[in-house]
């Protein structure tokens, strides 16, 4: 047997990190667009998705596709296994203290709309307040404008410094006995800014305001430990952490979930059913209405699998170098401005360009075969703040290189070029 | 592949760079406003009718090059242009940017410019923003227009 390891140090990568190998383990990757091989860094608008995951899903649907919790036949054990077995995984992946906490929904966004629904609606009224901030994306605003629509609660919002930043300060002026829900985004997905969630949960409790975490943007950044955090509830989807689209997770405190009402009535969260009443199905199956995504589950979990194989410390290692060689790059450019430059962010890079818009950036970038976010990033409150109506955004994962970066960044001078 | 030029030929950069008719109607017949909620743009119309002729036009906004480009370049085709010619005009460079097919683009004149936009299916909405903006306000339609 072979004792040498066959995994080698590449320049720029932590121990035991192989490129090579990881960049094989995405086939999506090796491909050319407009005559020039593919640089995807589009990743915080959703991510790619490695061949564990692919075959997952594919052996699910080729070997035991099957409706679960119903049928006493062996498929449709396999399958009920599979997906509780996805269940197992999350719950281990954010620590949670059950699987009666983890409730597959379809994304980050129903995840926080059932809250807003069965949680907030159920318990706000016109005194109450909810406190979201300037710096969330359009799914942790929405669903809380309707629900202050709908009670008369007030909403109010966090503003930011000039760095993208929460201004903390201002925060616990807004903190009162009339607080009932705060809801922060973990991470900026437009600018990457790292919020410091522990310190507004804690003072959050102090008001004994409940705290949602829209972690979308986190979870394939940054260890999530719901316990530790002690959030009320985390929502985050699978799509942008390497699994497939169509599922993500909404993590609650068994606590709170007991009290509240099903979000959608149907078929598996129920016990039983008269014509006149029906008894609700214990958790987590209240909140799961209807047949779920079960390949979407099995996918999920898959991915976390894949990333917990790599380990989220030498992905957070990485991407931070991915970053600083692009920041370091791009300072260079005349012209280029950073929006965002929070001291903790994750490897986002959102910028303007004089006398360019980001749109005319998207075009030429692609016609590279780069794939950037140009735009207002679902997160208008934020560009509102810096005065712009949109930035190009390049968000790195583990799975992109230093020598692509350098492509970004020569393709950015070629827009320089083509308008001047 | 197409090459970057064809979308962002030199006429199209110099529109941009300095927009004609860039500027408010303050006391214009008709205004209109049309929007990009998928990106952003964002334009405001401003038309003086005359006789049935469009006697002035401009207009402001933020928006991408090709959006600005096709702006500047649509106001100065349309000035001096009857209400009639104007949906012919509209419908022609609907066309322009929208067939495969080979059209014969000699009454566009420097219209033309901006057929390279089908090339580039993601961007026909940046150009035709501004023409939707103006079909409504011709029509009459109350609500601002959007690319949705």
């Amino acid at each position: 047997m072979n004792k040498k390891s066959n995994i080698v140090q590449q320049k720029n990568q932590p121990l035991g990190f192989d490129l090579k190998k990881i960049r094989n383990d995405f086939p999506i990757l090796h491909q050319i667009i407009n005559g020039k091989p593919l640089v995807y860094l589009d990743n915080a608008a959703t991510s790619q998705k490695p061949k564990n995951v692919l075959d997952a899903i594919e052996k699910y649907y080729r070997e035991y596709n099957s409706n679960i919790h119903r049928g006493v036949h062996t498929l449709s054990e396999n399958a009920t296994k599979a997906y509780e077995l996805a269940r197992l995984k999350v719950k281990n992946f954010i620590n949670a203290q059950s699987n009666k906490e983890v409730i597959f929904v379809r994304g980050a966004t129903e995840a926080i709309n059932l809250v807003a629904q069965s949680f907030g609606r159920n318990s706000l009224n016109e005194n109450d307040e909810i406190i979201i901030t300037e710096l969330e994306h359009h799914a942790n605003i929405v669903p809380w404008q309707l629900l202050s629509e709908q009670t008369g609660a007030t909403l109010k919002f966090i503003p930011i410094n000039d760095n993208g930043e929460l201004i903390i300060e201002e925060y616990k002026k807004l903190l009162s006995k009339n607080t009932k829900i705060v809801a922060v985004g973990h991470i900026s997905n437009a600018l990457g800014t790292i919020n410091p969630i522990k310190t507004i949960i804690n003072m959050a409790h102090e008001y004994e305001a409940k705290v949602l975490i829209d972690g979308a943007q986190a979870t394939s950044h940054i260890s999530v430990d719901v316990q530790k955090l002690d959030c009320d509830f985390y929502a985050f989807s699978g799509h942008k952490i390497f699994g497939p689209t169509g599922v993500g997770i909404l993590y609650g405190k068994e606590v709170l979930l007991e009290k509240m009402p099903p979000y959608q009535g149907g078929g598996d969260m129920i016990k039983m059913v008269t014509m006149m009443e029906t008894q609700y199905n214990d958790l987590p199956y209240k909140f799961e209405a209807g047949t779920p995504n079960i390949s979407g589950a099995i996918g999920l979990g898959a991915a976390i699998d894949y990333v917990n194989e790599i380990g989220l410390e030498n992905i957070s290692q990485y991407e931070n170098e991915l970053l600083n060689y692009a920041n370091q790059l791009a300072s260079e450019i005349t012209g280029l401005k950073f929006i965002g430059t929070a001291k903790q962010k994750t490897s986002i890079l959102s910028f303007t360009l004089k006398g360019i818009h980001p749109h005319d950036i998207g075009t030429i970038l692609n016609n590279e075969g780069i794939a950037i976010r140009t735009g207002h990033h679902c997160a208008m409150p934020v560009m509102e703040h810096f005065k712009i109506p949109a930035t190009s955004r390049a968000s790195f994962a583990f799975y992109n290189t230093h020598e692509e970066i350098d492509v970004l960044i020569k393709a950015i001078d070629k827009c320089k070029k083509v308008f001047n | 592949m197409f090459d970057i030029k064809d979308l962002y030929q030199e006429i199209i950069v110099d529109h941009n760079r300095n927009p004609r008719n860039f500027r408010v109607i303050a006391d214009a017949d008709k205004t209109m406003e049309g929007f990009n909620p998928l990106c952003g743009d964002r334009l405001k119309l401003y038309l003086k009718i005359d006789g049935g002729n469009i006697s002035d036009i401009a207009f402001d906004g933020t928006g991408c090059a090709i959006s600005v480009a096709s702006a500047s370049l649509m106001t100065d085709a349309m000035k001096g242009k009857s209400i009639d010619e104007a949906e012919t005009l509209f419908n022609n460079f609907h066309c322009l940017i929208t067939t495969e097919n080979e059209i014969d683009t000699d009454h566009l004149g420097k219209l033309a410019v901006l057929a390279g936009v089908k090339n580039f299916p993601a961007r026909v909405k940046c150009a035709s923003l501004c023409w939707h903006t103006l079909h409504s306000a011709l029509i009459g339609d109350k609500n601002p227009v959007t690319t949705e």
